[in-house]
């Protein structure tokens, strides 16, 4: 069933990623979205034919970024004064306030706030939907300039962000997003602007009010800019964001549909469909092996209820409907991306269940990535396997023909190991703080599991969380904006500063003293770098955590 | 022109059309074409009353009924969410040994489908597995003074068979359906 999933997935990657070239290259510019474009173009003074170098590049991404974050900041202060809100929902804290605009920019979506109780659905729309847009389309953009960097030679431009992120909006994201919203509206999720409706309950169970909103338009695009931010507080196990079976494999399908097409658009891009392929591989076996860790977990279930006289597989924090496989299947995606949407309680898996979540995020989030973060942060990895490669077997370093020198190897380095180390950082200094087990809401190994994953979700921008942990207080929801911020937007310059540096290199032709990139040996090296980088850097934290409370379950402690 | 001022001009534009023309083309077609399922799959009665939804649970105790899933939100539609208790937390072990004890007592027989004694992710699960529900037809049957084979019949011809997930039933659709039959 996996299996085909994923060759349904792949299968729609193909054609889809020649659309995405003809869609950069400006090939898609006509008709009348072409004629918006240029509108567009004509109010922004944008020149279309005008390319950057990276730091130009950089400067205007993160202008546009900031400006996000500031109007969606006032949007949420000010949510009480304005329209669309027929529960009338007082502003947001300022803290929550801060913590949310940052969390939805930088694609993280973590969320101290309960959408149900807290946003209206003037903030759902015109503030989280437009960043589910523009913060993946900003993802997409620095993936695209970075394949760029590595295909051209003798240029230091790498592209126009504007030109980029308007072209990825309107013929990318808009489109896919309508149409799949319309399709999860068929099977049930809800698209209105209703207030919260009063039922009178059947018989005996007394009366419900049902939280009502703008729902398919946000979660269609929620999963497939990976951004996963909850319309309301059960993300995607509530059955009003996911009523069936269905329409689980859907936002399935959606999260992993970009992270597994950009591999691809960049094996079109450099001319080389191997090395595209190469990657891609890299990726699925990373995420089949941690599927299959997790559905196993979660089948052999909790001997401790099962003493009780329960049977079954262990269903705290899941949904009848989505079952085990449905459930297994969103865990493993939603960390393997950096989706951070979730079917399931997190919190509730079982010990080993709830560690392939984390190590997932913890090895940087690349199988299949984040939508554009993913690729670029596994070009990353690519150098580093490279250099690595080159120095054992005393070869000098180079991809695609490009040489990796000491500028290339800082970027790479810094991308790749800057979200580790600040989980590290903040979880040692979480952990001397006094108090911090009032926050765990489990106590002994787990709760240490609990804090680790709300720093690993914030750093490495994916948003789900062991939400038993309680991040709302002001000094966690400050530290977690400036882990947010870090891990996004210091890995997103330091690739775009590697893409400008490769850009201006000549390409050197293949020969007997090239390492060949596109083998199976060379993506064996590279399973084993990400691999040794992850489970090293964090392993005293897994086997504190989630590793000693699998050892208390099955009573070998 | 600066960048952070295109910047501003590229944003209002781009938010205008993602944050206002796109939910509200969609909110319009999906309400023409799905009115139900876009306004929740609502189920009203005669009197044009809301009596609830069938995607949303609630919370069935009556010894008449069958028992929805346990909720850690006590079926509040406004709230929804998990106890996000951990597999180890003897909280949650607790909980799981009462809400146990609590079905024997009932006269549910051992051993309980966890989905029975475990809280859903959402604490608004519509469904329970079909196993959990043919165990409760003898209590249901008892309490109602029903034949079990008719009520084992009804289970049947209301459960729904997933390949993910198993066959399961919608509590409150086999509750109504039961009501019917009972009249």
């Amino acid at each position: 069933m996996l299996i085909l999933f994923l060759v349904i997935v792949t299968g729609a990657a193909l054609p889809f990623s020649s659309f995405f070239i003809r869609v950069f290259t400006g090939d898609m510019s006509r008709g009348i979205p072409g004629h918006i474009e240029k509108t567009i173009y004509r109010f922004t003074e944008t020149d279309p034919d005008h390319e950057d170098g990276w730091k130009g590049y950089a400067r205007d991404l993160l202008a546009f970024n900031g400006i996000g974050f500031v109007i969606l900041f006032i949007l949420l202060l000010l949510q009480g004064f304005l329209p669309f809100n027929p529960e009338n929902f007082g502003a947001f804290n300022l803290f929550t306030a801060i913590n949310t605009a940052t969390s939805f920019v930088t694609n993280t979506n973590w969320q101290v706030y309960s959408g149900e109780t807290t946003a209206s659905y003037l903030t759902q729309m015109a503030g989280f939907t437009v960043q589910n847009f523009l913060s993946s389309a900003t993802g997409i953009c620095i993936a695209i300039a970075v394949m760029r960097g590595i295909t051209r030679q003798s240029t230091d431009r790498i592209g126009n962000f504007w030109v980029d992120i308007t072209r990825c909006t309107l013929y990318i994201l808009l489109p896919i997003a309508f149409i799949f919203a319309l399709i999860l509206a068929s099977q049930g999720v809800i698209q209105n602007l209703d207030p919260y409706a009063q039922a009178i309950g059947y018989v005996p169970t007394g009366q419900q009010t049902i939280a009502m909103g703008p729902v398919a338009s946000q979660e269609a695009i929620k999963e497939l800019g990976t951004n996963g931010g909850g319309f309301f507080n059960a993300n995607a196990a509530h059955p009003y964001e996911n009523p069936t079976s269905l329409t689980n494999l859907i936002e399935v399908f959606l999260i992993l549909l970009i992270p597994v097409t950009l591999p691809l658009v960049f094996g079109r891009m450099t001319g080389k469909m191997w090395q595209g392929w190469m990657i891609y591989t890299v990726m699925l076996v990373l995420f089949l092996g941690s599927f299959c860790t997790l559905y196993a977990a979660e089948l052999t279930g909790n001997p401790l209820v099962k003493e009780l006289g329960v049977s079954g597989i262990s269903m705290e924090g899941k949904e009848v409907r989505l079952g085990l496989f449905g459930s297994s299947l969103f865990a493993t995606s939603t960390t393997a991306t950096s989706c951070g949407a979730v079917n399931s309680m997190h919190d509730s898996l079982t010990p080993l269940g709830g560690l392939v979540t984390l190590f997932m995020m913890l090895l940087g989030e690349v199988a299949f990535g984040g939508v554009g973060s993913g690729f670029y942060t596994m070009i990353g990895f690519v150098v580093l396997s490279v250099f690595i490669a080159g120095l054992m077997i005393g070869r000098t370093p180079e991809y695609l023909g490009k040489k990796i020198e000491v500028l290339e190897m800082r970027a790479a380095v810094i991308a790749v190991l800057v979200p580790g180390v600040l989980v590290l950082l903040l979880s040692g200094i979480a952990l001397v703080l006094p108090n911090v087990e009032e926050l765990m809401k489990n106590p002994g190994p787990h709760g240490l599991s609990e804090l680790i994953y709300a720093f690993a979700s914030m750093s490495q921008n994916n948003g789900s969380a062991f939400a038993g942990f309680d991040a709302s207080k002001p000094f966690y929801t400050l530290i977690g904006s400036l882990a947010m911020v870090i891990g996004r937007f210091v890995p997103a310059v330091s690739m775009l500063a590697l893409a400008g540096s490769l850009a201006q290199k000549k390409k050197v032709p293949p020969s007997s003293g090239t390492l060949p990139t596109a083998s199976v040996t060379f993506s064996v090296w590279m399973i084993l770098v990400i691999l040794i980088i992850g489970a090293l850097t964090f392993f005293p934290l897994f086997a504190m955590g989630p590793i000693a409370e699998h050892l208390t379950m099955i009573g070998g402690i | 022109m600066t960048s952070l001022k295109r910047a501003t001009l590229l944003f209002t534009v781009l938010f205008l059309i993602t944050g206002f023309v796109y939910p509200m083309i969609v909110t319009l077609a999906a309400g023409f074409l799905f009115p139900n399922q876009a306004h929740g799959s609502l189920i009203v009665d005669n009197e044009n009353r809301i009596i609830g939804s069938t995607l949303i649970g609630q919370n069935f105790t009556a010894p008449q009924y069958f028992q929805s899933r346990p909720s850690a939100s006590g079926y509040n539609a406004t709230s929804s969410g998990g106890s996000n208790l951990g597999p180890t937390n003897p909280v949650l072990l607790e909980l799981v040994d009462n809400r146990k004890n609590a079905l024997q007592k009932a006269g549910v027989t051992d051993p309980i489908p966890s989905d029975l004694v475990m809280a859903s992710a959402s604490g608004l699960d519509p469904h329970i597995s079909l196993e959990s529900s043919l165990i409760q037809v003898p209590a249901v049957a008892k309490a109602r003074n029903l034949p079990e084979e008719k009520l084992k019949a009804l289970v049947l011809a209301e459960s729904v068979n997933s390949p993910f997930s198993g066959a399961y039933v919608n509590v409150l659709s086999l509750n109504k359906a039961l009501d019917e039959m009972d009249q």
